[in-house]
């Protein structure tokens, strides 16, 4: 009985909805000719989920507002959502299946630069073109892949950013920390270099793939009082390991890369982290002037606030969503090949929330900005009122040959 | 190679050994106890652990909700969440063998093995699901009771917090009452002599399922136990936050020679000053070539060490008695 209801009920609100979708689409643009897919990857679940959710919905958000050309053309318009758990195997199993699905035109991810560099070989291969708000490792573009873009800047930049910074506000000797991935070891490499290089003395570099225990690892630190204490890698380690350094007496001014970004970071560790320093590639939406209006759109439409990175996948996105639209019209209408939506994305330039994109010959954007943002407050609900405290704009380095 | 340095850090790094020790010891327990009676490896134990620091979390911010948690004191508080959280872990216990081992208990000893990993991921993605609907976030974090985290500066380089007075303290009378209950009580016999042969056992008038029951409780208990003082102690805590130390434990029972309580114990002592003892030590003594990630690697290299010359575990032979 409960089965028929429901039933009747489905085809009833088919019977309504489907004229609703279908006339106004075949009013204004003849016969649909099929669906044009973008996907999303990002860790959808696990502990960096908070981050990974900002990436698909910030690509989401930019469908929905941005789609209309496209649909014009006659084309209905998805976003394919996957999960790669933050896990290299994942991410490449899941690019392997969206490969094989040729409605898919563009992806938009990943998170974890160790995820991204293995699946882009398999994008590569099927001519899908990448683009990333958020993967930092310098490996990412210098393989000099014609489809693999990113729309941030670099590692290799951002460690020298925050070696800068360090001598600027009086660190004399710092102490290493970082998660053995492949962001959080080469980013603490090009900040140990750097810093080095700067005079700053380095006391210790470890890696640790813990997440619960930093006792034994923070027991030397406490005995070399070093001035700070890097960590390098994702704020789901970062936040237990800075909250047991103060309780354990230390007082080291602290410091993390892009990957602490997050307010699940003081959600964890709470006032421990108010005054720290993290140098990133995405500052939070509140220095971007044209990203006011993103934010109120998110709130509304998600109830949260627009995690690090959205304000990224959103530009990303909507790159690929004009790259399709120019090769729809250069195509004649017909759905476009990958390779000519890859080859019109790296012609592209844009205007979008986060500045204007234009990328150089290999993916990286032709200028990137890098912030120092301060953390101000313990409460997770301020953390997109963190405080600039530099703002730099770099080139990207030219390819190594 | 800086030897003063080396010194100075020596008790602090027994003491966090010490604690993570005991807290392997307690977990350790409710595999050995289990493998003692039915010769089989509970694998979702690390679950049940884990169940037990989300249950304290849940208490902690109940309270903090409602402003009472300043109010209270932090002792009183601490035992709450303790007796709460090891009422929670061992009814689990006793539900998850009810449900998913007895039904299993005449079929061969690799069938309730797998029945054991399921059910530890079917939990751990229950708590992932049930917390991410209740607090729209899975990764949960113990608010700070100021007065355990207070510390007493011992030397100028080594000072030690309540929290960890706190988690030896409870750690040690723990194991003290659950060695009173095997060994000097009526329902501690019945224990040891279910481990010792089931079927004779059940001729001398002992209810071999109660027993079993009551090993799953008093084990999940411990669990429990071990799962509030891991969240006290390393605050952060996920659903998945069980899985290593899990792992870890029943390692450490195997060390001591598994179905033998003082040998868990034992196990997980040793393994855990291991751990502090690489983390803290390795890349000192190796000028940076081997750092704290080596810290497993040479917890268990001592580890197959101990166990090419002691097969049975520390405790193996020495102790015959089983429970």
């Amino acid at each position: 009985m409960l089965k028929c209801v429901r039933i009747c009920l489905t085809y009833l609100g088919m019977a309504i909805a489907v004229p609703m979708l279908v006339f106004p689409m075949v009013a204004t643009a003849g016969e649909g000719k099929g669906t044009i897919k973008i996907a999303t990857q990002s860790p959808l679940s696990g502990d960096q989920a908070a981050i990974g959710e900002g990436i698909k919905l910030g690509a989401q958000l930019a469908i929905e507002q941005l789609k209309a050309p496209i649909v014009k053309a006659g084309f209905k318009v998805e976003l394919v959502p996957f999960d790669d758990q933050a896990k290299p195997d994942v991410g490449v199993a899941n690019a392997r299946n969206m490969v094989t699905d040729k409605d898919i035109l563009a992806i938009i991810g990943h998170f974890n630069s160790g995820v991204a560099i293995p699946s882009s070989e398999i994008y590569k291969d099927a001519g899908l073109v990448e683009i990333s708000p958020a993967n930092t490792n310098p490996v990412v573009t210098d393989r000099n892949y014609p489809n693999v873009n990113r729309v941030c800047g670099r590692d290799d930049i951002q460690g020298v950013v925050g070696a800068e910074f360090a001598k600027g506000i009086g660190v004399k000797t710092a102490y290493i920390i970082h998660d053995k991935t492949t962001y959080g070891q080469s980013i603490s490499e090009f900040f140990r270099d750097h810093a080095r290089k700067l005079g700053i003395q380095v006391v210790g570099f470890e890696g640790t793939e813990e997440k619960s225990n930093f006792d034994p690892i923070l027991t030397p630190v406490k005995a070399k009082n070093p001035d700070l204490i890097y960590f390098g890698g994702i704020y789901s380690q970062a936040g237990p390991l800075y909250k047991q350094a103060r309780e354990k007496g230390i007082k080291a001014k602290l410091m993390g890369p892009d990957g602490v970004d997050s307010s699940d970071l003081v959600k964890i560790a709470g006032e421990a982290v108010v005054g720290m320093h993290y140098t990133t590639v995405a500052g939070p939406v509140s220095v971007y002037p044209k990203a006011k209006e993103f934010a109120k759109a998110y709130k509304t439409k998600f109830k949260k606030d627009p995690e690090p990175f959205a304000a990224q996948s959103y530009d990303s996105t909507a790159i690929a969503l004009k790259a399709i639209e120019t090769a729809l019209k250069a195509g004649g209408g017909k759905a476009p090949s990958r390779e000519s939506v890859a080859k019109e994305v790296r012609k592209i330039k844009y205007s979008g929330l986060t500045g204007t994109i234009e990328f150089d010959g290999k993916g990286d954007p032709q200028k990137a900005l890098y912030f120092v943002i301060q953390v101000v407050s313990a409460d997770p609900a301020k953390w997109d009122q963190n405080k600039e405290a530099k703002r730099l704009e770099i080139a990207a380095p030219p390819l190594k040959k | 190679m800086d030897i003063p340095l080396l010194i100075g850090i020596f008790p602090q790094v027994v003491l966090d050994g010490l604690i993570l020790g005991f807290m392997y010891a307690l977990i350790a327990l409710g595999y050995t106890m289990v493998y003692g009676v039915l010769e089989f490896i509970n694998f979702a134990h690390s679950e049940i652990f884990i169940i037990g620091a989300f249950v304290g979390v849940e208490i902690l911010l109940g309270l903090k909700a409602y402003g009472a948690l300043g109010s209270l004191s932090p002792f009183v508080v601490l035992v709450l969440i303790l007796v709460a959280g090891m009422t929670a872990s061992a009814l689990l216990a006793v539900a998850v063998e009810r449900i998913a081992y007895r039904p299993l208990r005449g079929a061969p000893r690799l069938v309730p093995l797998i029945s054991a990993i399921g059910v530890s991921f079917f939990l751990q993605d229950a708590i992932r699901l049930f917390e991410s609907i209740w607090n729209n976030s899975f990764n949960l974090v113990y608010p700070t009771m100021d007065r355990l985290n207070l510390r007493f500066q011992l030397t100028e380089t080594i000072d030690v917090s309540v929290k960890s007075l706190v988690v030896i303290g409870a750690a040690l009378l723990m194991l003290w009452g659950l060695h009173l209950i095997v060994n000097k009580t009526k329902i501690g016999k019945a224990i040891r002599a279910v481990a010792e042969d089931q079927a004779t056992a059940s001729l001398m008038g002992i209810n071999v399922n109660r027993i079993i029951s009551l090993t799953f409780l008093i084990g999940g208990a411990m669990g429990g136990a071990a799962g509030v003082l891991f969240g006290v102690q390393y605050s952060l805590i996920n659903p998945y936050s069980g899985f290593i130390p899990g792992l870890k434990a029943f390692t450490a029972a195997v060390l001591g020679g598994i179905g033998n309580i003082p040998g868990a114990m034992m196990g997980g002592l040793v393994l855990g000053l291991l751990e502090a003892f690489a983390a803290s030590y390795l890349s000192l003594l190796t000028g940076g070539a081997f750092g704290a990630e080596y810290k497993d690697i040479f917890a268990f290299s001592v580890l197959i060490l101990i166990l090419i010359f002691r097969p049975k575990g520390l405790l193996g032979e020495v102790v015959k008695e089983r429970a």
